[in-house]
């Protein structure tokens, strides 16, 4: 059995990764659940059509309101958002998962798509922060 | 009586659901995942099962964050597709077989699972794609499904010897069932993959054909695997191999693989598809009601 603080701190060690947590899950509570009433087709015509106002339907902070509108996926995961719900936002924008999942990483999509058909990220230096491997 | 007759694992990209239901399976991107699931397709028609357990997380369309069940068990009639934000896919409904489904239920339990129990749900790509991958489109699935839904989102989810545990319980109590049954169990999700953030994109080959090889024979050794391992090792969302554990646990002792694919990329995801059957399908007893507890073992008879 993992002693539950020792379990918790190993996740920050992963690079470029945010393990959905229960923090997180609690910090991002009405960001995932103003994601998931997208998955209704009166919401997304109403989100589409004005989203800002839309958006002032939720209990967001202003910070989490700027991300959604500038579609910035990582500012969103570090506000507790997750990525299924996030989902949502990029298929009411019509955008495939993989181009989306791009956007987080330091690559345009053509090049995300490029290494992902010749086998993906390496896992190699990309374990563990604290022993480089 | 029921038994289990065969195991299957598989990814379930939903990328794979679109490629289906738009006829794009023989592609060239496409056609060198699908002809691995070729084999299966024919072996099934051979082996088909009166009931599948099917292994598999929802991705946030039955469940939001207002509840979040580690293990769900469907004990309702039937099921329709979700509406995952582009309309539901057109694929039939999944039939349940609620008589085994609460069986399950019921016997879990009071074997210590303490089951989350749906009645009405909506089944989403991970639920439905594995249907697709190994039936085809047929007019109607070929036989009743009982979803078994996994919380692999918020952590923690259930460690990998739980779901091994939660397999061989499954196991006990499909045995138990007085029908005759052929059941087969299917784990669902997987292999590498992460969505999330600047590693997104993470694979690794030989890590996954690792959990493969663990999957065959006698060895226990991948229901020992940390969630820290999955997490750096195969990427944020890899930790959904926990759920292949759940069928490997319910084949009992020792496997044989028929069959096995493995094809990197389909979206952001490496595939695994492999179908095992019980050699030796023994699985330990229940500490619980097994000549401990009659009557407890009556109530389920």
């Amino acid at each position: 059995m993992s002693d539950i603080h020792d379990y918790l701190a190993e996740f920050d060690d992963i690079p470029g990764t945010r393990v959905f947590t229960a923090a997180r899950a609690r910090q991002g509570y009405h960001l995932n659940q103003f994601a998931m009433g997208l998955m209704k087709a009166d919401n997304r015509e109403r989100f589409r059509a004005d989203e800002k106002a839309y958006l002032d339907d939720w209990k967001l902070s202003d910070q989490a309101k700027s991300a959604v509108l500038a579609r910035d996926y990582n500012a969103l995961l570090d506000l507790g958002g997750n990525i299924y719900f996030l989902s949502k936002i990029f298929s009411t924008d019509g955008i495939s998962f993989a181009e989306a999942v791009s956007t987080m990483t330091d690559m345009d999509f053509p090049t995300y798509r490029e290494m992902m058909n010749q086998g993906g990220r390496s896992p190699e230096g990309q374990r563990s922060i604290k022993e480089k491997r | 009586m029921a038994r289990i007759t065969a195991g299957i694992a598989t990814s379930h990209v939903p990328l794979l659901g679109v490629a289906a239901d738009q006829n794009k399976s023989g592609d060239d991107y496409f056609a060198p995942i699908f002809s691995g699931y070729e084999w299966s397709r024919k072996w099934l028609a051979d082996t088909l099962p009166d009931v599948i357990v099917l292994v598999y997380n929802d991705h946030a369309s039955a469940f939001d964050m207002k509840i979040i069940p580690t293990f769900a068990i469907g004990c309702g009639e039937s099921y329709a597709p979700a509406d995952e934000g582009w309309g539901p896919r057109e694929v039939p409904d999944v039939e349940g077989h609620p008589d085994l489904a609460w069986h399950i239920a019921q016997s879990l339990i009071l074997d210590e699972f303490d089951m989350t129990i749906i009645n009405e749900m909506d089944v989403d790509h991970g639920l439905t794609v594995p249907l697709t991958m190994l039936f085809g489109a047929p007019d109607k699935w070929p036989c009743k499904v009982i979803p078994l839904a996994v919380n692999v989102v918020t952590y923690p989810p259930p460690s990998g010897n739980r779901c091994w545990a939660l397999g061989e319980a499954i196991a006990r109590a499909v045995n138990s069932f007085n029908d005759d049954l052929d059941v087969q169990v299917w784990g669902t999700g997987g292999m590498s993959h992460q969505l999330q953030g600047p590693r997104a994109g993470l694979i690794n080959r030989e890590w996954d054909n690792m959990f493969l090889d663990g999957l065959v024979g006698t060895t226990d050794k991948l229901r020992h695997i940390p969630h820290i391992e999955y997490l750096r090792e195969t990427g944020s969302e890899g930790i959904e191999m926990v759920m292949w554990l759940i069928m490997r646990g319910a084949l009992g002792r020792e496997t044989k693989a028929l069959h096995r694919h493995y094809h990197v990329p389909c979206s952001n995801t490496a595939i695994g598809h492999m179908v095992l059957e019980p050699v030796d399908g023994t699985v330990p007893p229940s500490p619980t009601i097994e000549g401990k507890n009659a009557a407890a073992q009556a109530m389920i008879d």
